[in-house]
């Protein structure tokens, strides 16, 4: 009930939507929660609106200090 | 799927498990609350228990809506389906859950009730556009996460007039829950459940941000770490939890940085709070009723409040004396001290909340407890 998932704009659609692409299917969510957003962007989908975005920055951070966990405590 | 697969690799999930076995020092023990029942369902999905030192147990928490939501409401809603000229409309997740007498809406349905699952409640709005003759009641619940769709809707539906659409609200809020966890007296007196630290909750802390976790952690003295639900997320910030802990630190620190900042979504908040206000007490399945933690619709928007709009008493609700469902969620029992769990009680027939949806424990626990039973067994 409060697992939003993360899926990728292919399309932006009139009326604060947007067509996205999840888990491999397609679907029309709103975006009226999370302002204007483009092609290519990542957002957390939840019962048909976007409640956030994805930060790819932050992603390759966070994975890039799981890689250094080994070396540095 | 980017942003997922590679935070469930397991040569990282490795890594993450020997770092948190060297670092949990010898002769404590790490009792940390996973407040989501999306953690509940990742670590027992991917067997993270498994993975982590005897040191460090894992209690589950009350953050499954479905889970916390006492009989009574779900009584009044499935006495507001009955009525003649009423379509009411859920998440699937409702459709399961036994009320007073085992009733259910599926069964209200087969009995001939108007009861439709819906994706958004956007789809009740356009339900009620569509057959204007009909009274179409969505029956919203979740926490902060379904909280701001559901004002999307109230909002749509008040900009274009749709007289015939209503919602009955059982929105909840964290915060309120964590904090009664934290200090309920009476609750606590009967049953310490003693709790280190929490592993905060994702999406819901991507709408309300990390700030509002900084109290607890201050005036409580217990570190709270927001997690995502990959199985990467919830191992990193269990070993940022041992850290804090060893340490003697009390904070609030945000693993789940790629999607949670520290004020959260400005414009889900704002609309929320236009059309949302708090109620003054509201009663939780498990916890009892705890003070200021739901949300009801203002005056502004009475004429879209089912509970304003008809006439909704609450008769006293039948539980079933035998589900530990209340226990279980304020993290005093396990499922498999129910004596019902895996016999008459399974995810086919469930007979409490629990093991209705995916984030309940007992549920999480019969889908893939198995190993974790066995080694419970064993111990
Ligand atoms: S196993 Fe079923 S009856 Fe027992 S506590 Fe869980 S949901 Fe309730």
């Amino acid at each position: 009930m409060c697992h939003a998932v993360p899926a990728r704009v292919i399309r932006v659609l009139p009326d604060e939507e947007a067509q996205v692409e999840l888990a491999g299917s397609r679907k029309t969510v709103s975006t009226a929660l999370v302002g204007p957003v483009a092609v290519g962007d990542f957002l957390l989908v939840h019962v048909g609106f976007a409640l956030g975005r994805l930060d790819e920055a932050e992603a390759e951070a966070t994975l890039a200090a799981l890689d250094s966990l080994g070396t540095a405590p | 799927m980017r942003y997922v697969d590679e935070f469930r690799d397991p040569a990282r999930a490795r890594a993450l498990a020997a770092c948190i076995a060297a670092e949990v020092q010898p002769g404590r023990s790490y009792r940390l609350m996973e407040f989501c029942g999306g953690h509940t369902h990742a670590i027992f999905r991917y067997g993270v228990q498994d993975l982590l030192p005897a040191a460090v147990r894992m209690i589950h928490g009350p953050g499954c809506p479905v889970c916390v939501l006492p009989v009574g409401r779900l009584d009044m809603a499935l006495a507001l389906a009955r009525r003649p000229g009423v379509t009411l409309c859920t998440y699937g997740d409702m459709l399961r859950v036994p009320g007073s007498r085992k009733g259910t809406l599926l069964r209200a349905r087969a009995e001939g009730a108007d009861v439709r699952m819906v994706g958004s409640a956007l789809d009740a709005v356009r339900l009620a556009e569509a057959d204007p003759a009909r009274d179409v009641v969505f029956f919203a619940i979740g926490f902060e996460t379904t909280t701001p769709p559901t004002a999307a809707a109230i909002r749509r539906a008040a900009d274009r007039g749709v007289g015939n659409f209503s919602v009955f609200s059982n929105h909840v809020l964290t915060p309120a829950a964590i904090m009664n966890i934290l200090e309920a007296p009476a609750v606590r007196a009967i049953e310490r459940v003693e709790i280190d630290g929490f592993l905060g909750p994702a999406h819901v802390s991507v709408v309300i941000g990390a700030q509002p976790y900084e109290h607890f952690a201050e005036e409580f003295g217990k570190p709270v770490v927001i997690a995502g639900f990959e199985p990467l997320d919830v191992m990193q910030a269990i070993l940022m939890l041992v850290r804090q802990l060893n340490a003697g630190r009390a904070e609030v620190e945000n693993q789940y940085t790629r999607a949670v900042t520290r004020d959260g979504n400005a414009a889900a908040k704002a609309l929320v709070a236009e059309v949302f206000e708090l109620r003054r007490s509201f009663d939780w399945r498990g916890l009892g009723p705890v003070p200021y933690s739901a949300l009801r619709l203002r005056a502004a928007y009475a004429a879209f409040d089912a509970e304003r709009r008809f006439a909704m008493d609450a008769p006293p609700a039948v539980e079933n004396k035998a589900c530990e469902c209340p226990r279980i969620l304020r993290g005093a029992a396990r499922p498999t001290d129910c004596r019902l769990f895996g016999r008459q009680c399974t995810p086919q027939t469930p007979l409490g909340s629990c093991m209705v949806s995916d984030e309940g424990a007992c549920a999480a626990y019969y889908r893939y407890g198995r190993r974790a039973r066995a080694l419970e067994a064993a111990q």
